[in-house]
């Protein structure tokens, strides 16, 4: 049954500061950020900011994982004049593509009409690579932190053995998830990384937590990226074409639950990204089936979890990501499903997942620097990560 | 060059925390003794241990001793240390299912052994490091 607030609310507006290397937008401050992003959007819809009246944040309404977003301080810095909605989706970046389902709530239930949500990131004080290992002892993560496991790579790196284990995934198929977004961002003026990768340089990268390498892993970067939600109606009377929220789902089963920081997970589920259960509700709730996807944006903290996303969310069989990947069906440049389009977290920033939903709606309106010709559907998600994972489809006027 | 074998983290380095239901696990430890969080009504084993069964709700535990053998269900290999004022050396975080402790595992180190000696399946032996505070804590070596 399809969703009865399908294609009510669309994105009009994004914006972004510049991306910058780990630490280095000092002396911007976190909120001079924010608020920079938050203006942006609305100048790119065409919106005033006096307009904005909810937020809908993700990741526990944090700015990456040492600052934190507060409304009224935002609401002060840049004179919005009230507010009917403010809500965050609950833990970290799992929820980044659900977000805009938070906003249609807001939208829908009449609590407010412009919807902002928006995402920052400085890693001055803390580098996020080592964050659990500086984080002071709990009574949960007294479970965890003493092995050694000191940051999300290492982490994931054990789910990622299990899967090569059970079905036989190379290193081949990583290298290629790494090196086909490193040539989508060749070309782009915002990423990081901008020089050609080949699959020897990928095999002699130096291993952080065998057997992911440090390709493997995200980029540590600092910025901020914003989006606002409002009503379709609305949305045909601003600047830019319309950006349909076609479905946005979050959450996850049990099975999954912490994920990482448990490792209680059982066979299948230890060894994928927790996507499934939500990937099933997504393409029941949309309508759309993977096979009709023009485009997908794929939360790529570390390559492998990309591969396990793609076998949940079916595009391929369970088990068989590395043979699917390896086949080149990943590619911008003749593949099936062209993924990460700009370079991703892998290649371009990292701004927990929000880079990500920028990039699908340049591509649905035809704007996008690697463009999909005729892109009308994409597929954005959020996670691996502990409950919620997320994942959205946005539908473009084409 | 020979390959490394597998360390134990410094446990001067590490500190752990308890509170009412995980504290009789680390007490167990501080005896000697690997136990497990078990319901004494449906006998579902839980770790790490929380307040409720996630089977029946039930909060009475039990702490049976386990014959301290397990199963290492997924590892990593890491060759850089997790601390910057220490050099590098090599260790392997394990995830391991504890025998006669069905559906509990541990995520912790496996020690004494060459990275590429490690498979998952393989049988380990649990012993203890100590760490601060006077706790210990539970790591594995390769089975005799």
């Amino acid at each position: 049954m399809v969703w009865v607030n399908q294609d009510k609310t669309a994105i009009v507006g994004v914006g972004a500061t510049p991306y910058y290397p780990r630490g280095q937008s000092h002396p911007r401050t976190i909120n001079e950020m924010v608020g920079t992003a938050i203006l942006a959007a609305c100048e790119d819809a065409g919106l005033s900011v006096r307009d904005i009246d909810g937020f809908a944040y993700y990741s526990s309404a944090q700015a990456g994982y040492t600052d934190k977003m507060d409304t009224a301080s935002l609401m002060e810095m840049l004179g919005i004049p009230e507010i009917g909605f403010t809500a965050a989706l609950t833990s970290g970046g799992g929820g980044s593509a659900g977000a805009a389902g938070l906003a249609t709530a807001a939208i829908m239930n009449g609590d407010a009409t412009h919807v902002v949500t928006v995402m920052a990131l400085q890693q001055r004080k803390q580098r996020l690579g080592t964050v659990f290992g500086a984080v002071k002892p709990d009574p949960e993560n007294s479970f965890l932190q003493p092995s050694g496991l000191v940051g999300p790579g290492h982490l994931m790196s054990v789910l990622v053995r299990r899967h090569m284990h059970l079905y036989g995934t190379r290193r081949e198929a990583f290298a290629e998830i790494v090196i086909s977004q490193r040539e989508n961002a060749l070309n782009r003026p915002t990423a990081m990384r901008r020089t050609p990768l080949t699959l020897d340089e990928y095999m002699e990268s130096p291993m952080l937590a065998d057997p992911l390498c440090r390709l493997d892993f995200c980029l540590e970067t600092d910025g901020a990226v914003a989006f606002i939600t409002t009503t379709s109606e609305r949305a045909r009377d601003l600047k830019q074409k319309p950006v349909y929220i076609h479905g946005s789902v979050h959450g996850g089963s049990r099975k999954w639950g912490r994920a990482f920081a448990w490792m209680g997970m059982p066979d299948p589920d230890f060894a994928s990204s927790g996507h499934k259960p939500v990937a099933d509700r997504l393409w029941a709730q949309s309508g759309v089936k993977p096979s009709d996807i023009d485009v997908a944006l794929i939360y790529d903290h570390f390559s492998a979890m990309v591969l396990m996303q793609l076998e949940d969310y079916g595009f391929c069989e369970k088990g068989e990501g590395g043979a699917f990947v390896e086949s080149g069906a990943i590619r911008y440049k003749g593949g099936s499903l062209p993924l990460n389009t700009h370079g991703g977290q892998l290649s371009e920033a990292y701004i927990i997942g929000a880079t990500h939903i920028r990039e699908a709606v340049e591509q649905l309106r035809g704007d996008a620097i690697n463009q999909v010709d005729d892109a009308k559907l994409a597929l954005v998600t959020g996670g691996p990560a502990s409950l919620p994972v997320s994942g959205m489809v946005l539908r473009g006027e084409g | 060059m020979s390959e490394p074998v597998s360390e134990m983290i410094p446990g001067e380095r590490i500190a752990i925390t308890t509170d009412t239901w995980t504290e009789p696990f680390w007490q167990a430890a501080k005896d000697g003794r690997l136990t497990a969080c078990q319901c004494t009504d449906c006998g579902t084993f839980r770790m790490p241990p929380t307040p409720f069964c996630p089977n029946c709700q039930s909060q009475n535990t039990d702490w049976p001793t386990l014959p301290g053998t397990a199963t290492v269900f997924s590892f990593a290999v890491c060759s850089r240390s997790p601390y910057p004022d220490l050099p590098d050396f090599t260790y392997v975080p394990v995830v391991v299912d504890l025998d006669g402790a069905p559906g509990a595992r541990l995520v912790s180190n496996l020690v004494g052994i060459a990275p590429s000696k490690v498979e998952i399946g393989m049988a380990v032996q649990c012993d203890f490091n100590p760490i601060q505070d006077g706790w210990m804590l539970p790591i594995f070596r390769p089975l005799d």
